[in-house]
């Protein structure tokens, strides 16, 4: 078996809020072309850590991090201040926890990420925004009416607007912030499937509190605890035979 | 049990004590403000015909008009709002989305809350002083209409940080997660989605302003003036004239402050005609106001 090649390369990353440190000391490898998992219970730092690979933090006063988060294959550090935020968010897209279109029109939603790289070729943006659409497997269902507001569409259809905008910019990887907690069964089922179609072509990490979610689409699955990584592994080995007590006890529902 | 029904009835009693404390109130409000504009459509009536709009004040009541007051007042109005939409709307936005929250910012807010309450006599003491002895702008239009802005603009940057703060944080989020730079996440989202607020706020303040005669009365708006102003477009080149801003105005308010102020009773008719027609300039303004508030909240919701 061929080993899979390493995305990102997380070493001794320590994150504070203020004085208060939400990270402490992670080491893991995100491997390319795959979905890893992060989960744990509420407060245990999972949003903290995946929102580090696209410097959200920076968007706020008084947040400090620590260690590096090396991106291959150009090995630069996406968190150190010598880094433009505003370049790793260009090759890290994410995908929030409620879906949060923009009060435009499906297509605009769509062609942002392009606008904002100073694309306005129309025949362009179209290409993009049909292939990005297809890609969120939502093209069918809004072909005929991508000049309608993106708040007409179902919050399912919402959060796959939101994938198809998140894809337009060809990303590096793909961040998910639990992207199914304000969905019906249906449509996260729907994100589900495209999660694991996704990951043929793009890295994705996800932050998931539903750990069945975590055991049907990732790869790998960090266990997260007060802020520090308990256990890494395969999804398969950390659901089936955690080496941790802590991890077994969550998985098997005794606390979280 | 009937214990209870007792407990409950009590408490409705109680209830409805404010029902009728609340209603009255209402209608105290309402009535009297239907009695002033009865009372002002009465007596100002006879004095409403097109002739009243279109003439110069004048020595005798019924050859007197307001045209002059009007022009001068729209002219001052344009000024202000030429001023205060710019600079009110970027301070709005400078606070919001760039200004970091520490202190300084705090005193600025505070302050900014605070010059909303001066009375505006003394921004009419303020602009004497700055625009009409230290700029030299003398008792123009430009003076006038600069006053009111300082006047509303800081309603102008309240009302645009109101509706910037209505924005929800996860629009911005996207915005930066897609890698957009504060200037193109205000220019694309925060300044479009937050517009129907910030025009409600100046159509807003731009009716208030209308109708100040103190601070305008302070830099020397004249109270008898029987020519118009300068016409902005020529027919000589470059066809646009300045020389307007820097010409003498009397303003609607004035105009009726002037009538009230005269012993014959026929002057007193002109001016609660010239009442009328001011009262409807600010209604149509408020009107126009909440049109556009509709108009927004219909097109944007979170």
């Amino acid at each position: 078996m061929v080993r899979d090649s390493i995305k990102a390369e997380v070493k001794n990353l320590n994150f504070f809020y203020g004085n208060v440190q939400a990270l402490k000391n992670i080491n893991l490898d995100i491997l390319e072309k795959r979905v890893t998992a992060l989960i744990g219970p509420s407060g245990c730092g999972k949003t903290t850590f995946l929102r580090c690979f696209n410097r959200m933090h920076d968007l706020y006063p008084h947040n400090r991090y620590e260690g590096s988060i090396i991106l291959k294959p150009d090995d630069i550090d996406i968190i150190s201040p010598n880094i433009d935020p505003i370049e790793v968010r260009m090759r890290i897209s994410m995908v929030f926890q409620k879906p949060n279109p923009f009060p435009k029109t499906i297509f605009e939603n769509v062609a942002y990420g392009l606008r904002v790289r100073g694309i306005s070729n129309k025949k362009v943006l179209a290409e993009v925004v049909e292939k990005s659409l297809r890609g969120a497997a939502l093209w069918d269902e809004v072909k005929d009416r991508l000049d309608k507001p993106a708040f007409d569409l179902s919050g399912g259809q919402q959060q796959r607007l939101c994938i198809a905008r998140a894809l337009a910019t060809n990303p590096e990887i793909l961040l998910f912030d639990e992207p199914t907690s304000a969905l019906d069964p249906i449509a996260t089922s729907k994100i589900e499937e495209l999660i694991v179609e996704l990951k043929n072509n793009v890295t994705i990490i996800i932050v998931t509190h539903n750990m069945q979610q975590a055991a049907r689409v990732s790869e790998y699955t960090a266990f997260m605890y007060l802020g520090e990584i308990i256990e890494y592994g395969k999804t398969e080995k950390i659901f089936t035979a955690p080496s941790e007590k802590l991890t077994e006890e969550y998985i098997t529902g005794r606390f979280g | 049990m009937n214990e209870l029904k007792k407990r409950i009835k009590y408490n409705k009693f109680l209830s409805s004590i404010f029902l009728i404390i609340g209603l009255l109130s209402t209608l105290v409000g309402l009535f009297l403000l239907t009695v002033l504009f009865v009372d002002l459509f009465i007596d100002g009536y006879p004095r409403l015909t097109y002739k009243f709009l279109t003439s110069f004040p004048s020595r005798i009541p019924e050859k007197a008009g307001i045209l002059s007051a009007w022009v001068g007042s729209f002219l001052i109005l344009f000024v202000t709002a030429l001023a205060a939409i710019p600079i009110g709307v970027a301070a709005g936005i400078y606070l919001e989305e760039y200004g970091r929250k520490n202190w300084i910012t705090n005193i600025i807010e505070i302050n900014i809350a605070n010059l909303a309450g001066v009375p505006s006599i003394v921004y009419g003491l303020l602009a004497l002083g700055l625009f009409v002895y230290f700029f030299k702008f003398g008792e123009s239009i430009l003076t006038g209409g600069l006053t009111l802005a300082l006047l509303i603009l800081p309603m102008v940057i309240m009302a645009t940080r109101e509706s910037i703060r209505a924005i929800p944080n996860s629009i911005r989020e996207a915005s930066y997660a897609l890698g957009a730079t504060k200037w193109q996440t205000v220019q694309w989202h925060i300044f479009p989605y937050s517009l129907g607020g910030i025009l409600t706020g100046i159509i807003i303040g731009l009716s208030r302003a209308i109708g100040e005669t103190a601070p305008i009365i302070t830099v020397g708006a004249l109270t008898f003036i029987a020519f118009l102003p300068s016409p902005p477009i020529t027919s000589d080149f470059p066809f646009l004239s300045f020389k307007w801003l820097f010409d003498p105005f009397t303003a609607m308010p004035i105009q009726m402050f002037n009538w009230v102020s005269r012993p014959q009773k026929e002057f007193q008719v002109n001016a609660a005609a010239a009442g009328i027609i001011l009262m409807i300039m600010t209604l149509i303004m408020n009107g126009l106001a909440i049109y556009i508030r509709y108009r927004f909240r219909k097109k944007i919701k979170w």
